[in-house]
């Protein structure tokens, strides 16, 4: 008798420890009623200013926190502590990204009940954060005037895999020359009917509709149920 | 680059299902990759040889099928293939569409065992 090699049939998610945990995370957040944001970005497109002034902005009407992954050589949390909200650092050593699982640790002992907006922020990357659900509610996907029209067609996947695109650092655009309408152009192609917002964290441009849609967006505001999808 | 955590992960996984199965080691494993999935074929291949190193999968294969974007085009109504990821747009009719079938796949999808 010849012992031949055995094809089996298997058919499962190489991420699904990842994916359980996510959805773990998800519904944690649901019942709680937080709405729990992501923030990806490359490392130059002004992540850490965008939320400290978000944090800062919300942080007298709304309870927030922020989670932040930061790679070893980093302190952004440090940076973000100044808005007065609570945040936690997740130091991330080599790793380029965060999982669901760095998530769950960093939310051991919170209260979610004590909070209406959770923020997390990814590692500056637009590569490897696409792969890995956080257990969010949105992801926002930011990209500065400076990095150019073409990035969305550079990283198709992580602006596709996002549901809010913000543009930052418009105090900058006349200066570089920004070319708003192909970006925008750009950004639809890769992911049709996405929502996209201008701000300037510096001069506080655009930040007043940022936090309106922001109020629109949360579970218990009464216009939740129009907008959210 | 995450494609050598993405490989580990893939190893666990296989060496999990073929102890479950008895079988001694593995020579081939299948895995569906979609283009939205965020991992790149070349660095995970290279990637799998590492993290097949001291495992029972030591010496197998990762054979990986492209599998293509399909979308639910709302004009044709039915489901469409894109010109690419950088346009997600029906490739019959060229309307864009956000609502997409496939194309995130990162899954193993069958295994050989070792007899
Ligand atoms: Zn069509």
């Amino acid at each position: 008798m010849t012992l031949e090699p055995r094809l089996v049939e298997v058919r499962k998610n190489v991420l699904k420890q990842n994916d359980v945990l996510a959805r773990a995370l998800r519904e944690r957040f649901r019942e709680a009623g937080v709405l729990a944001i992501s923030l990806v970005s490359s490392p130059g497109a002004g992540k850490t200013a965008f939320l400290e002034r978000t944090l800062t902005l919300l942080h007298t009407r709304y309870k927030v926190a922020a989670l932040v992954g930061d790679l070893a050589t980093e302190n952004d949390a440090a940076r973000l502590a100044r808005s007065q909200a609570p945040v936690q650092q997740i130091i991330t050593g080599t790793v380029c990204h965060l999982e669901a699982a760095m998530v769950q640790n960093a939310l051991d002992g919170w209260n979610l009940r004590d909070l209406d907006f959770l923020f997390i922020e990814n590692v500056g990357n637009l590569v490897c954060p696409s792969s890995y659900d956080l257990g969010e509610d949105l992801r926002f996907v930011l990209l500065s005037v400076t990095e150019g029209e073409d990035k969305p067609l550079k990283y198709p996947t992580i602006f596709n895999s996002a549901d809010v695109a913000i543009i930052t650092k418009s105090d900058l655009a006349a200066a570089v020359e920004f070319d708003e309408v192909l970006t925008r152009r750009n950004i639809q192609a890769v992911r049709p009917g996405i929502q996209v917002l201008k701000l300037s964290a510096k001069t506080g441009a655009g930040m007043p509709d940022f936090l309106e849609f922001l109020e629109r967006l949360h579970p218990r505001s009464h216009r939740a149920a129009a907008v959210a999808k | 680059m995450h494609e050598l955590s993405i490989a580990m992960s893939i190893v666990d996984l296989a060496c999990e299902e073929a102890e479950m199965r008895g079988a001694p080691g593995v020579d081939v494993v299948y895995l569906k990759l979609g283009p939205l999935s965020g991992v790149v074929k070349e660095a995970l291949l290279f990637s799998y040889e590492i993290a097949c190193q001291q495992t029972p999968l030591e010496g197998s294969k990762l054979l990986i099928e492209e599998v293509p974007i399909v979308v639910n085009c709302p004009v044709c109504r039915e489901r469409r293939s894109v010109q690419s990821t950088q346009s997600l747009c029906c490739a019959i009719c060229g309307t864009p569409t956000p609502e997409i079938l496939e194309g995130r796949e990162l899954m193993v999808t069958a295994m050989e065992l070792r007899p």
